[in-house]
């Protein structure tokens, strides 16, 4: 039994690795998305911004794709479970995400309907920031369930103000990344505008952290004894300062750094107070989803191990790999 | 309306809308590949601009692709919850093993393709080109096998509370029906491929347009156009027989055979009449025993000898299926004769050819969404073959109301998309490739 409990907490950690860096890669080009009218002033500085991330978001977004094939293998009854229940708020996330995909590709070449094209870019990437946060914040926090693990409450038990805080902290967050992310490809007055909103940001983002930890305390009884809690509020308050010198003194790269490491430590916070959880019962703590009840078999644990530490070290080595290639400044002049 | 049936219909709709785009995929990688290396070997650069269009047809393809395959992902635990319960030790690892070993492949590198031409230089260029082949093909690997499994489940064990569990990996992956499913896939977007880019070059060729990229281009389609058919009769015949071992009542549906019998016939097109168990129309005495191992004599097993709760809509995949294979053999002639005109040098004058060609674009799309029609259609009312129903693999929370929201949902969406799609499409084939 021992056994199967080691792959059972490895694989919370794999998945919320996965989890986390498709908030930090993905971020960033939803972050963009939901800034685009806030930082491109007019076509041209819209078209950098838009193909700064236009040859990576797709390698972003298959992280949420593994992410979720990984819950899917590993804890499948979590999966079905959030899943099925969060039903309508899934399917405007889906809606969100097909949105924004498209609208990239469409504004360059439906160019009648570019500005709507645009307008559906920049909701689609906030809604679906927003409501990734919402969903998580509801699974931390506990959503009624029954004794067959199923979801029982309905789409407004998903609107409570302590998951609602989960979905604007994360949302705060995906925009410090859009920003310092554009704050790295472009120049001249763009860049000056992007380095005033990166700075806006860091200034909002101690704001919705400060609350999101201060609210886990309130709410979570064990968090005061965790420490990977504090561990979490240091690195999240301590890399958000170390992000305002940086933007003060006008690096280019180090503040994207800075503030990935400021949005792990979100997730670690979150990791600290649900560990070992994946759907907490507001309704019976008995009834929660844990990474103990919700399992694959050991042998499936044991082939998808083997599968994720052969492949994700080659995913990333090419992910690097074709990021280097485009290093540098986004121009204008574009591919399309 | 039953939740049930809606969650059926609204997955029907957004795996047929999908299924669309990967279809294109593939088989546009692989000539992406074929004059990507061509252009490395001749430098010539007629096929560096046949390259850059295709890429830019597949960009737009890819997005359309990946926005609507997302929803497929999530799909298993929004409306079949559960069915993911039941079988998320097997299914869920063949999906993360698509995106671990192969969707990361293919989208990361087609950020190269699109938008890296002039950063790397033409070995790299290359070299992306063949991962993004490999990526979108192991793609479709790990996810025939998904299917396949659901088709002729094998490598699993069933605990005490119902579970359906792994055994073996390999046996799992490697079903019974995987190579074949697999290879009768992948051609088939082959062929999709090879219909759009012949059907767009015969377009240019005979308008006049774009001189020797748009020949070159036609050549490499028509070649492949007049190949993959054929091949695909192979495949397809291969996979049949298979599906009469393996899915015996499946096979009968979709042949509207209901008595077993040695010398059975094949209809070219007819009707069933359930309630009488009765099929009319045009067939070939002997044809179906004749197929099945070359001989007219050989037994097939009829519907009459499976319990009719087992039986899926008869009339329904038998239709669907002989759509199918019709579309299938009209592809075969028209692209053996695409290739005859080729090799008596008379296909850039034949106009009458050349302006077909466009329009048969369509056609491969109508046969492999009728064939993945009947494959899905014939399992019922398993959704894992002869393991679970259908009926029980619904998500039991999620009721008609939301359901009935979301499919209309999609409904529009999609609409809205497959109109935009067209227009961004039939824009991009107006530019043409830069010469």
């Amino acid at each position: 039994m021992d056994y199967l409990q080691n792959y059972q907490n490895l694989w919370f950690v794999i998945i919320l690795v996965l989890f986390a860096g498709y908030s930090l890669l993905d971020g960033f080009d939803l972050g963009i998305g939901a800034l685009l009218a806030l930082l491109g002033k007019n076509k041209e500085e819209k078209d950098i911004l838009i193909h700064s991330i236009a040859p990576v978001w797709d390698g972003n977004e298959v992280w949420l794709i593994t992410g979720g094939g990984a819950l899917f293998a590993a804890f499948p009854q979590a999966y079905a479970t959030a899943f099925s229940g969060f039903y309508l708020a899934l399917m405007l996330v889906l809606l969100a995400l097909i949105g924004r995909a498209v609208s990239m590709e469409f504004r360059a070449y439906d160019e009648a309907r570019a500005g709507l094209w645009e307008k559906i870019f920049i909701a689609g990437s906030a809604l679906a920031a927003f409501l990734f946060g919402v969903a998580l914040g509801n699974v931390v926090y506990g959503v009624p369930l029954n004794e067959k693990m199923e979801f029982a409450g309905n789409f407004f038990t998903l609107l409570r103000p302590v998951p609602l805080w989960f979905g604007v902290t994360g949302f705060a967050a995906v925009l410090l990344q859009g920003a310092v992310y554009a704050v790295r490809k472009t120049e001249g007055a763009l860049q000056e505008r992007c380095f005033r909103a990166a700075r806006v940001l860091t200034l909002l983002n101690f704001a919705t952290a400060t609350v999101y930890f201060v609210m886990m305390v309130l709410t979570f009884d064990d968090v005061v004894t965790n420490w990977l809690f504090y561990v979490a509020v240091l690195c999240t308050m301590l890399w958000l300062a170390e992000l305002l010198f940086s933007l003060h003194r006008k690096h280019e790269f180090a503040p994207f750094w800075e503030a990935s490491f400021a949005f792990v430590g979100l997730w670690l916070a979150l990791a600290a107070i649900h560990f070992p959880h994946l759907i907490k019962a507001s309704n019976d703590p008995m009834l929660s989803l844990t990474i103990y009840n919700s399992s694959s078999s050991l042998r499936a644990l044991k082939i998808m191990t083997v599968i994720a530490l052969v492949g994700m070290p080659v995913v990333i080595g090419y992910t690097i790999f074709v990021y280097r290639i485009f290093k540098g400044k986004t121009k204008a002049s574009g591919p399309y | 309306m039953s939740a049930l049936f809606l969650a059926r219909i609204q997955f029907a709709l957004t795996i047929c809308f999908h299924f669309i785009f990967p279809a294109m995929t593939l088989g546009t990688a692989l000539i992406i590949l074929i004059s990507e290396t061509l252009y490395l070997k001749t430098k010539d650069d007629n096929y560096k601009s046949i390259t850059d269009f295709l890429v830019k047809l597949l960009g737009l393809i890819f997005v359309m692709g990946a926005a609507s395959g997302i929803v497929m992902e999530f799909s298993f635990g929004t409306n079949w919850s559960g069915y993911s319960r039941a079988v998320g030790d097997i299914f869920g690892p063949l999906l993360a093993a698509e995106g671990v070993l192969a969707f990361f492949l293919e989208s990361v590198f087609l950020g190269v393709l699109l938008f890296a031409r002039k950063r790397v230089s033409p070995g790299v260029y290359w070299f992306s080109a063949l991962m993004v082949f490999l990526g979108g093909h192991l793609s479709a690997f790990w996810i025939v096998v998904a299917n396949s499994w659901m088709q002729t489940p094998a490598g699993y064990a069933l605990t005490e509370s119902g579970r359906i569990v792994l055994g073996n990996f390999g046996e799992a992956v490697f079903n019974p029906s995987t190579a074949v499913r697999y290879v009768h896939t992948v051609l088939a977007s082959w062929v999709t491929s090879s219909v759009m880019v012949a059907g767009i070059a015969g377009y240019y060729v005979r308008r006049g347009l774009h001189g020797q990229t748009a020949r070159t281009m036609l050549k490499i389609g028509v070649i492949l156009f007049a190949v993959t058919p054929l091949l695909q009769l192979g495949a397809g015949h291969a996979h049949a027989i298979r599906v009469i071992d393996l899915q015996p009542e499946k096979a009968a549906a979709l042949e509207g055979h209901f008595e077993t019998a040695r010398g059975a016939p094949i209809y070219v097109a007819g009707y069933v009449d359930e309630p009488n168990r009765k099929t009319y129309g045009l067939y070939l005495p002997g044809g179906l025993s004749f197929l099945y191992n070359f001989d007219w004599n050989s037994e097939i097993k009829g519907l009459n000898d499976f319990p009719e709760e087992h039986w899926p809509p008869v009339n329904f995949v038998f239709q669907v299926y002989h759509i199918m294979v019709g579309a299938g053999v009209a592809l075969i002639a028209l692209g053996l004769f695409g290739g005859y005109l080729l090799w008596r040098g008379k296909l850039y004058q034949n106009k009458a050819y050349l302006f077909l060609l466009p329009f048969l674009i369509p056609l491969p799309h109508i046969a492999h969404e009728t064939g993945w029609i009947a494959a899905e259609v014939g399992r019922q009312p398993w959704i894992i073959y002869k393991l679970m129903k259908t009926a029980d693999g619904v998500s039991v929370v999620v009721g008609t109301g939301e359901i009935a929201f979301s499919l209309m949902m999609f409904l529009m969406v999609y609409v809205l998309l497959a109109a935009v799609f067209v227009k961004v499409f039939l824009k991009i084939v107006r530019k043409g490739p830069a010469v």
